[in-house]
């Protein structure tokens, strides 16, 4: 997550203080990452340096009191940043497939028995997460946009273990249990960004 | 207190080479006031987990208890009448009747159940007015969307004085928003002492139960603790 354009889309609003900032960080993210105040004058100075930020000179440099606004250069990079898609044209390395792909080769291990680890873990994490929403009344949009964002990515991850058991399931019935050979489209592969 | 008690039950379809062991030995405690998912792949036993705890089945071998009472020792007209009066169904197709309104819908199994029309249809409006459907009761089941329909469908389930609600997959005909209000009432009628039963291959709907049973060729092979409350979770993140 970007703090640095973060910020910049807070200090769009207007000028604003240090502290101020944070609060309004920390709210507009449904107060889920919080943000140390250390954090945020650093990344203002980060800001000042490249020209994207003013400070208000008159206060000393370390006050809580020290208004930032941003500079055109800063809304430029702003709306550049909004409008370009984060990169997801590569497989991240996730670790929970790394953990069932070594698992299917190793002896003694039953996979099926380490996916339904992994699967009631998430499913106890997505529980949290629901209980969040069960009281309406204690959160707001930003909150819920949150929450929902991170039951789609819990859920996802159980969709995949849900499908991998049952392919490694069919697999195993028509005596066709994955071979260790590469995959074998080498151009493909470097397309997709696997690594070698 | 379980409402709901399945004892080392085992269900067998077919004989020989034909047969099924479609669930094997299962036990499972569902306390009044209390929501519990079934999750499992499809033919994993989830469905007729649910048939047999609403009586619609019989098990090959085991018991099941309704409020302590053993379904065995139960006459046919005995289950009949335990299914009327105290359990309500839930399927994702709705099975709301055509050529009644959503208010007859609802105090239809009242009214099987010997309870005066005019008695029945006022718990049936009441039933609707609690689920914010007052307003359709005159409405017929192709006039309403997916989402109202299973509400209705709900209102059905808990009218009168029904302890024991059993799901299907009750949101999977949905989009995601009537498929949280749909769990968000199935919760709160448990919030007011029901039993719930939902049995879901998604994750997002079985992650409102107090406690998620994992089913895996008819076994139960795991289960989640249970769910911490928004206070531990918050403070987890940081925030009190």
């Amino acid at each position: 997550m970007s703090v640095r354009h973060a910020l910049l889309a807070l200090l769009r609003e207007g000028p604003k203080y240090g502290l101020q900032l944070r609060q309004e960080f920390e709210a507009r993210t449904g107060e889920v990452w919080p943000l140390n105040v250390g954090q945020v004058y650093t990344t203002l100075q980060r800001l000042e340096r490249d020209g994207l930020v003013e400070s208000d000179d008159s206060t000393e440099d370390e006050s809580p009191q020290k208004g930032f606004r941003i500079t055109e250069e800063g809304a430029a990079e702003l709306d550049n940043w909004l409008r370009t898609p984060p990169d997801l044209s590569s497989p991240p390395r996730d670790e929970l497939v790394i953990k069932v792909l070594v698992a299917i080769e190793l002896p003694g291990v039953d996979v099926h028995e380490l996916v339904q680890v992994h699967r009631r873990y998430l499913v106890e994490l997505m529980q949290q997460w629901t209980r969040l929403k069960e009281d309406e009344s204690r959160f707001d949009l930003n909150f819920a946009l949150v929450v929902d964002a991170e039951l789609f990515r819990l859920d996802s991850l159980i969709r995949w273990l849900d499908t991998a058991d049952g392919r490694l399931k069919r697999a195993a019935l028509e005596g066709d249990a994955p071979a260790p050979q590469p995959f074998p489209l080498p151009k493909a592969r470097r397309k997709l960004g696997v690594k070698q | 207190m379980s409402y709901l008690e399945l004892r080392d039950v085992s269900k067998v379809y077919g004989e020989g080479a034909a047969e099924v062991r479609a669930l094997h030995r299962i036990d499972l405690t569902v306390a009044a006031g209390s929501l519990v998912a079934v999750m499992g792949a499809s033919g994993s036993g989830k469905s007729t987990l649910l048939t047999i705890a609403g009586s619609l089945e019989d098990p090959t071998s085991g018991e099941v208890y309704v409020e302590g009472c053993p379904l065995s020792s139960l006459s046919r007209n005995g289950k009949a009448r335990l299914r009327r009066q105290s359990i309500g169904y839930v399927f994702q197709d709705y099975n709301l009747l055509a050529g009644l309104s959503a208010v007859e819908n609802v105090s239809l199994p009242l009214e099987l159940d010997g309870v005066p029309a005019r008695k029945a249809q006022a718990a049936a409006l009441e039933s609707l007015e609690n689920f914010g459907l007052k307003d359709r009761a005159s409405h017929y089941p192709d006039m309403l969307s997916g989402g109202e329909r299973q509400r209705v469908a709900i209102a059905r389930a808990v009218v009168g004085n029904r302890q024991l609600l059993l799901a299907d997959e009750p949101s999977g005909a949905l989009d995601s928003h009537n498929a949280e209000a749909v769990m968000r009432l199935i919760l709160a009628s448990c919030r007011r002492g029901m039993a719930a039963v939902v049995v879901t291959h998604d994750a997002q709907l079985a992650s409102w139960a107090d406690r998620v049973v994992f089913l895996r060729d008819g076994r139960v092979v795991d289960q989640t603790l249970p769910a911490e409350g928004p206070e531990v979770i918050l403070a987890d993140l940081g925030h009190q």
